[in-house]
């Protein structure tokens, strides 16, 4: 099996971009209160390669369609991964499918993270709420090639204890002694936490990495990632170090409807995952 | 004293102050040890002390009647703890709790404020540092105003 992770601007295996694929729901987890993992097989058997960062267009029949960021191992693209949280009427009917139930995919879209070319560099992952679903094949990626790269840093944050993502994974992954994970929350309780608590900001200054090899993959709320770009500029990274996974409404997920246009990109097309400088001049204008 | 003033001058808080002004200051510091669980001080209480903290990692908490204890912010390793020590009424709105053993600088409040006076420019030297880390308190406190994880984000 050949893994791509060139950007693909197509489906892997469809010719027609805008027709779905039908996947059955083979596992449903319970990450947080709104936020379901789907693990979803393809009815017709057929490899499906991915690159971390690439997003599918999820359809549930009679409902509507969503873009959805892929979440699991690139290195198992068989089992299609996607965590969803429900905050629409699409993702709230999603999130209630049971094992068996049958939903439509297109895909994968979009650009990735530069796992690649990122190689022999340091790597930061900073990432709040459910952003690190579409960071996590990134992750995955990058533990498969740890050898590939130098000092590995996760910095996380979420709204509470309660609502972090992939809380057994993060753990996991903290028990490892060749990646530094942090995770902190916006508020808790003494009894339930004694981890961090403040913004993912905070957690910056103290990530081990050197500023002039590292590359940093950033995706959380835009607000957040504002921040964050400040304070990784702090630390001296140049804007072409720091990239971003951008959000905005996706419909065709192929650049033909314009509806996710991004100044001169369309997020479907030219994004997800941008390279900020690329972005700067948009980026955090009101009006796009 | 020597290694209190080594110890002053290596803190990133005090990057770049004048030695002279390590060595005044350094006569209002103490090293202090806080075990896990310990309470640093109570909401209410008189701010005469701030602290460097060399490692660990605190808590600040407020009590919420019928919820109790609510975690607002943890400090650790390089942070400095206290800020109302400067501000009239100098009153702690805060309980600090160590979750783990902690290792800090502890200074007397009115020995620094005194020193502040008889030398001013040591007290700008010094409200310049702290007010950046009230800005950067006061920045973080706002982010999470906006409760930027919410649906609505």
């Amino acid at each position: 099996m050949v893994l791509t992770l060139r950007p693909q601007t197509t489906p892997a295996v469809h010719i027609d971009p805008m027709m779905p694929t039908p996947f059955r729901v083979q596992r449903v987890r319970r990450e947080t209160s709104d936020t379901f993992t789907l693990e979803l097989e393809a009815l017709a058997p057929a490899v499906r390669a991915f690159a971390p960062g690439q997003f599918n267009m999820v359809y549930l029949f009679g409902v509507g369609e969503v873009p959805i960021s892929i979440s699991g191992d690139p290195s198992r693209p068989e089992i299609l991964v996607h965590t969803v949280r429900a905050v629409g009427p699409v993702t709230t009917a999603i999130c209630k499918l049971k094992r068996g139930d049958i939903l439509g995919v297109r895909g994968p879209f979009g650009s990735c993270w530069p796992v690649v070319e990122a190689a022999g560099n340091d790597i930061v992952v900073i990432t709040g709420g459910v952003g690190l679903a579409p960071l996590r094949p990134a992750i995955y990626y990058v533990l498969a090639h740890r050898g590939e790269y130098g000092r590995v840093a996760l910095l996380y944050g979420a709204r509470t204890p309660g609502d972090m993502l992939y809380r057994k994974e993060l753990e996991a992954w903290r028990g490892q002694f060749d990646l530094q994970v942090d995770v902190t929350v916006d508020a808790a309780k003494p009894d339930e936490w004694r981890g961090n608590v403040g913004v993912v900001t905070t957690l910056i200054p103290r990530a081990h990495f050197d500023p002039h090899h590292v590359t940093a993959l950033v995706c959380g709320p835009e607000i957040m990632m504002r921040f964050t770009i400040l304070e990784l500029q702090k630390r001296g990274l140049r804007d072409d170090q720091i990239y971003i996974s951008m959000e905005r409404n996706m419909k065709c997920a192929i650049g033909f409807c314009g509806r996710c246009q991004y100044g001169p990109n369309f997020i479907c097309k030219d994004g997800p995952v941008f390279r900020f400088d690329t972005v700067k001049a948009v980026f955090g204008k009101r009006e796009i | 004293m020597e290694t209190l003033e080594r110890l002053l001058s290596e803190h990133p808080f005090f990057k770049g102050l004048d030695p002279r002004y390590i060595q005044l200051i350094a006569g209002c510091a103490r090293e202090v040890t806080f075990k896990a669980g310990e309470f640093i001080f109570r909401e209410g209480d008189a701010a005469s002390h701030f602290w460097l903290i060399r490692n660990g990692k605190i808590s600040l908490e407020v009590f919420a009647p019928g919820r109790g204890p609510i975690m607002i912010e943890t400090l650790s390793d390089s942070d400095v703890m206290g800020w109302s020590w400067a501000v009239p009424p100098y009153r702690k709105q805060y309980d600090a709790r160590a979750l783990e053993l902690t290792r800090a600088l502890e200074f007397d409040a009115l020995c620094i404020r005194g020193k502040c006076e008889e030398e001013p420019r040591l007290g700008y030297e010094l409200f310049k540092r702290f007010s950046q880390i009230i800005g950067q308190r006061l920045q973080a406190t706002r982010m999470r105003l906006l409760d930027i994880y919410g649906t609505h984000a």
